[in-house]
């Protein structure tokens, strides 16, 4: 809306001549995309649920002050209540304090695990894409990825490297760091395809044979006229990628390799709760219905940034 | 030099600031499961020619027939096979890397697509101001002062810069694509068929643009084109290309009014005239059969397989590239 009042502004300006130069009202390119991100309703609504979701899982356990491994075997199965908003398990656990307190991990999990998986791929398939000596090798490197069994290299990967992690590490953060690693080189391959095709299809446009004629150095090449070009798909990537975390930590934890048992997780709490599915359905709905909302809202925002950082659907 | 002296008419004391010797560009084709080479496309076979200083040569010829690879290859765009690319008296046809790189600022190219060739993700500033900040000349306010006098020298208002290409119309963006590649204050530019993806209304405008800039800057064009009227127009020599080949090289005067080569006067032959009576009575020579593939071009002389006047002697021998009267090279045997 503002962006086209301005427009009109500066095309007034332009015709009684006096000339208020644009330049001089520099357009930063992040008030631009932020202008448009603005109008796009799904992102702005996922930017604030996601927000509502973070600032729960990071403050809501000093509102709500029940500690989450707290066992009261009396108020077991109970439904929701003014002390136990969300109900209690099996063991009297409180489950808005393990949803909150596995909110965090999840969500810490998600979020590092989909940037080291985004980084890995786009890394790869850009190099892979550009590099025509490059692109054989990595792309056979993705297949073998690809064609691994990921179940049995997990199994083996957290048998042989859990304790050590955990003696260097400390249990919590050496089992985080396994898990991100794990689902990071797991899940870097379908990126990298996008991203090479992407690549190879930009690498052949005018615009970067025109840089070759100007002079431009590869590295600059690649940062200002390829990178920016397939940021579209690596966004959409991103977005999926932080969901696809989320359900294979869950999936994980359920095999037992994941985290501790004691230890919620949104994925860990969601499995723990199917077989209680007929005595307390609000213990699979509300870990359900927090992994659905921050996936839902995490592809909105996606959505909106990949609209606002195209120029061409800017200001539209 | 004056400007009027070089353009006026070629005489061999004219400065050369572009030869080129025998250039050749092959392609490899592979195929099969282990990729093995089983034959070369011949894009650029074997042409040879000089543009003077502040020279406009027209390079014309159908589609497919080696302009464009030409005048990339020139710009070092692709590797060169064999020959020799001399520009301001430093051979350029080995240099790789950084020493390629700081030959840059004196050879530029306009493109043929003014959608493809600007970068939809920056804006026309920067898009003029990338040459200049890639050869590091000038920072900050004068770079933007810079960016704002090019702007300025192409026709386009300075205080776009902030905008995006798609923000233009086709002759608008093609004035950004000319700005870019003056940015270095280049002396010789190509031209890659800056008008054909242009509107008739709209190519006047460039073309004049181009030539207000050369008359300005002292440019020196390869001009490519497939529109003979245009290069009648803006050219000083005008060299025909049949498949990888220079088939004729002559001062525009010349051409026009006595092209020698049978292909050359096919391709007049098919200009129309802007004058009813002449038109009616003009009879265009219609070549038969198609351009043959440049994996597997004719024996003998290239354009044997669809000449009107061709013998057993075309078939057989390649024709030499002769120079037939001052100034006009041919490559025929019955020129």
């Amino acid at each position: 809306m503002t962006d086209t009042m301005r427009q009109k502004t500066d095309l007034a300006a332009g015709l009684d001549g006096t000339s208020t130069p644009i330049t001089a009202s520099h357009r930063s390119l992040w008030t631009d995309v932020w202008q448009q991100f603005y109008t796009h309703k799904g992102a702005v609504v996922g930017v604030c649920v996601l927000a509502f979701i973070v600032l729960a899982v990071t403050f809501g356990p000093y509102i709500h002050t029940i500690d989450p491994q707290h066992l009261d075997i009396r108020a077991k199965n109970q439904g929701p209540s003014w002390t136990h908003p969300f109900g209690t398990d099996n063991l009297g656990r409180d489950m808005l304090a393990q949803v909150l307190a596995g909110g965090r991990t999840s969500l810490a999990v998600g979020v590092t695990a989909m940037a080291l998986s985004l980084s890995l791929g786009t890394l790869i398939g850009v190099l892979a894409g550009y590099f025509k000596i490059l692109g054989g090798p990595l792309m056979r490197l993705t297949d073998l990825f690809l064609a691994l069994p990921i179940l049995p290299l997990l199994l083996v990967a957290i048998m042989l490297f859990r304790d050590t992690l955990r003696s260097a590490f400390g249990p919590e953060t050496g089992i985080f760091l396994l898990i991100v690693f794990i689902i990071g080189i797991t899940s870097w391959m379908q990126t990298a395809r996008i991203v090479r095709g992407e690549v190879l299809a930009i690498k052949e446009r005018e615009f970067v044979l025109a840089a070759h004629s100007i002079g431009t150095r590869q590295r600059r090449i690649i940062k200002r006229h390829i990178f920016p070009n397939v940021l579209s798909p690596i966004m959409v990537s991103a977005t999926l990628g932080v969901a696809a975390a989320i359900i294979t930590e869950s999936a994980l934890s359920f095999l037992g390799l994941g985290f501790p048992s004691d230890f919620p997780t949104w994925g860990r709490l969601l499995y723990d709760g199917v077989p209680f599915l007929n005595i307390t359905p609000s213990r699979v709905l509300w870990p359900g219905l927090a992994i659905s909302l921050t996936v839902l809202s995490v592809n909105y925002m996606g959505d909106g940034l990949r609209d606002a950082l195209d120029p061409r659907i800017r200001g539209r | 030099m004056s400007a009027v002296e070089a353009i006026s008419e070629t005489s061999p004391a004219d400065e050369v600031l572009v030869s080129v010797e025998n250039l050749k560009v092959h392609f490899p084709v592979h195929k099969g499961v282990i990729r093995r080479q089983v034959g070369t496309i011949k894009a650029v076979d074997g042409v040879s020619f000089d543009i003077k200083r502040r020279e406009t040569l027209g390079l014309v010829g159908e589609s497919g027939c080696g302009k464009t690879t030409t005048g990339r290859a020139i710009l070092r765009l692709y590797r060169v096979t064999d020959g020799r690319i001399v520009i301001d008296g430093q051979d350029i046809t080995a240099l790789e890397g950084e020493a390629l790189r700081r030959t840059r600022p004196h050879m530029q190219m306009v493109f043929q697509d003014p959608q493809a060739c600007l970068n939809p993700r920056m804006t026309v500033g920067s898009i003029v101001a990338e040459p200049i900040d890639e050869h590091g000349i000038v920072k900050g306010r004068e770079k933007q002062d810079r960016v704002e006098e090019l702007l300025s020298a192409v026709g386009l208002d300075p205080r776009f810069a902030n905008r995006y290409p798609h923000e233009f119309s086709g002759g608008q963006r093609q004035r950004i694509g000319i700005a870019r590649a003056l940015a270095l204050n280049p002396e010789f530019i190509v031209c890659d068929e800056p008008i054909a993806a242009l509107d008739v209304s709209i190519q006047a405008q460039v073309v004049n643009l181009l030539e207000d800039l050369q008359d300005k800057f002292g440019l020196t064009y390869l001009f490519i084109s497939h529109d003979l009227s245009m290069v009648r127009h803006i050219a000083d020599r005008v060299a025909v290309m049949y498949l990888g080949k220079v088939v004729e090289l002559a001062s525009r005067a010349d051409l026009y009014e006595n092209p020698q080569h049978p292909y050359s006067k096919a391709l007049l032959s098919a200009v129309p005239i802007p004058n009813p009576a002449t038109e009616a009575e003009r009879k265009p020579i219609i070549l038969q059969g198609d351009l043959p593939s440049p994996a597997n071009p004719p024996k003998g002389c290239n354009f044997c397989t669809r000449c009107p006047i061709a013998t057993e002697l075309c078939q057989r021998e390649e024709p030499e590239w002769r120079e037939t009267q001052p100034g006009q090279f041919v490559a025929c045997h019955h020129a």
